[in-house]
């Protein structure tokens, strides 16, 4: 890579390149976000059974 | 080794041992990540015929690669959970399907976006491409097969058998450039070695290790919510929870 423009036109591919990677982020932030949500969720109804129990 | 592997049958000690790997698999994954995409979009040089459109591979490849490995994983993991009824197993196969999935959905939407100018078409119903696209309802069929069931061992173990039968489709997605005459290009990446220059290379094998590490964190995370949704009448999930 020369410049930053032959970085973003990607020598013709930008079409393809970018909406390829655009892909993946989508992938490693979605799966991430759900992952921890799941988690939090699930350690908040632990948390609110511990409770019940305890009361 | 074994005993290793046999105290983390305990549902306590394994969600211990997710909760301190994750940061570990969390940071290393990110600072490969970074490195790796600066060697693929920035460092490696234009391939000679494909041109910046080869780019593409730092995706497709790791993607691919880890759509394979995570379901022979799950085929393990449920041989073990039916063979030594090991109940975390089956945990470990639960929580590791939907990244599975969503690795092969990433890794035939990329494939499809490299078949686009290398091949004049998003699709073609080649023997590499679909047997890919089987693995990926595959995935799906395990995680609808496996919640289907009001009773979680009858769903575990229902689980368990789809994923070892659907398991046939690993070495069939892997050879399948090699028994049919496919218009997807053989392996990249062979155990005798590669043809591609270092400059290349090295962003790919970086990538696939920030891959493998990514879906490590977060299996890490989701074990540790299957693990809490199994054991949510158990003491220590009680006094974890307390906490």
């Amino acid at each position: 890579m020369h410049s930053f423009h032959e970085f973003l036109t990607m020598g013709g591919f930008a079409a393809y390149v970018w909406p390829a990677y655009a892909v993946g982020l989508v992938v490693f932030v979605g799966s991430g976000w759900q992952s921890r949500r799941g988690l939090s969720k699930a350690l908040a109804r632990a948390a609110r059974r511990a409770q019940e129990v305890e009361k | 080794m074994f005993t290793w592997l046999h105290k983390l049958g305990s549902p306590p000690v394994l969600y211990r041992f997710a909760e301190r790997a994750a940061p570990w698999c969390k940071w290393t994954a990110f600072a490969l990540l970074a490195a790796g995409l600066v060697g693929g979009l920035i460092l490696a040089p234009p391939d000679y015929q494909q041109g910046d459109g080869f780019r593409i591979i730092y995706i497709h490849v790791p993607s691919a690669i880890l759509s394979l490995f995570v379901f022979a994983y799950m085929a393990v993991a449920s041989a073990v959970g039916l063979i030594w009824r090991l109940r975390m197993a089956h945990a470990v196969t639960a929580a590791a399907a939907p990244l599975g999935a969503a690795f092969t959905l990433m890794a035939l939407v990329t494939g499809s976006l490299w078949g686009k100018p290398m091949w004049g078409t998003f699709w073609v119903w080649d023997a590499r491409l679909t047997s890919e696209l089987v693995l990926f309802f595959i995935y799906l069929g395990y995680m609808a097969v496996a919640n289907a069931f009001p009773d979680q061992r009858t769903g575990d173990r229902a689980g368990a058998i789809l994923a070892l039968v659907g398991a046939i489709d690993v070495p069939i997605v892997h050879y399948s450039v090699h028994w049919w005459a496919t218009l997807h290009q053989g392996a990249t990446l062979k155990l005798s070695g590669s043809n591609m220059p270092a400059s290349m290379l090295w962003p790919l094998l970086v990538m696939m290790v920030a891959f493998l590490l990514y879906f490590g964190w977060l299996l890490t995370i989701r074990l540790r919510t299957e693990i809490l949704r199994r054991e949510r009448r158990a003491s220590w999930v009680m006094r974890l929870a307390g906490q």
